[in-house]
């Protein structure tokens, strides 16, 4: 679906997340000449659609004792990745499972997860039971642990310039 | 790690899907907690200054909204700060990690249009004189139910 311009003005000011008053779509809608209802059914329509993969609190991992946040990243034959990167997409643990491209002879991986947990021991142990659950423990992959966040936002997508 | 108390916990892991598409929201979520509107407003401003919510909003799905990748840089470790700093400095990054890995630098650029992401991608390797592997989503096999917060 391709996004109109009233609707990229709408995402890039909705990338901040909505105001904490008591009509925050009718807040957001005054700052870019909107009303509520075109708002809400903006909003409505880019949910059904897959625009928005979710609405609601975005918490921070860290901040919450989810110090561990493994990229595990996985070499799967190209005929295989799908059904693998479905098996381990439905995995509770996991929060992200990406393909990408890989870029020999530097990088061998195709297949990008997320795993979260409290500690490395942990990530570790969960990391194992995944892998022998889901068929892909025979695959090569690397668990790659943060050392340092040198920043972390929101991503900015949407027309600013038009907005403002 | 903030103290929070059981409804902070239930709002952090009732709320963070499927938040009510109405005029009031905050109404509709203190309903189901218990509580009034001004308080569900007042806890998530709370949780926004300890650091714990990062927003109350849409996460978008990457390359519909917009157009973003994944970079990796191995960069020498004595150039890292350096780098990362230089890194930071562009709007279009979002996160920017230091990973145990040979490729040790990690960030998401994300913008309008995939030009511009190649824009900041180059200009990056020009200014660092280091390779950045650009590495974007091919396919996505995760259905984002959110994070499943466990309190113990």
């Amino acid at each position: 679906m391709e996004l109109s311009d009233r609707d990229l003005v709408l995402v890039a000011a909705l990338c901040d997340g909505l105001p904490l008053s008591p009509r925050p779509y009718a807040a957001l809608g005054t700052a870019i000449g909107m009303d509520e209802a075109e708002v809400l059914d903006r909003i409505a329509a880019m949910a059904a659609n897959g625009v928005i993969r979710r609405l609601g609190i975005v918490v921070r991992h860290r901040e919450l004792g989810y110090r561990a946040n493994a990229m595990v990243v996985w070499d799967i034959p190209d005929g295989e990745v799908d059904a693998a990167g479905r098996r381990l997409g439905d995995c509770p643990e996991v929060t992200l499972c990406y393909r990408r491209p890989r870029r020999p002879p530097d990088w061998p991986y195709n297949l990008f997860t997320m795993i979260h947990g409290r500690g490395r021991t942990e990530v570790e142990a969960a990391i194992a039971l995944i892998a022998e659950r889901t068929g892909t423990a025979g695959f090569r992959h690397e668990a790659l642990f943060p050392v340092r966040r040198f920043k972390q936002c929101g991503a900015r997508y949407g027309l600013r310039a038009a907005a403002e | 790690m903030p103290i929070l108390d059981s409804i902070d916990r239930r709002l952090l892991s009732e709320f963070q899907r499927d938040l009510p598409l109405e005029p009031r929201p905050y109404a509709a979520m203190a309903d189901r907690l218990g509580i009034g509107e001004a308080e569900v407003i007042a806890r998530l401003a709370r949780l926004s200054g300890q650091g714990v919510v990062s927003r109350v909003g849409p996460v978008f799905a990457a390359n519909r909204a917009g157009c973003s990748t994944l970079a990796a840089m191995a960069v020498p470790p004595e150039r890292l700060e350096e780098v990362a700093c230089l890194i930071n400095a562009y709007p279009q990054v979002n996160h920017n990690y230091e990973r145990s890995h040979h490729f040790n630098l990690w960030f998401v650029v994300a913008a309008p249009r995939r030009d511009e992401v190649d824009a900041v991608l180059d200009d990056i390797r020009d200014r660092t004189g280091i390779e950045v592997l650009d590495l974007p989503l091919v396919a996505d096999y995760h259905i984002d139910l959110g994070f499943d917060l466990q309190w113990n």
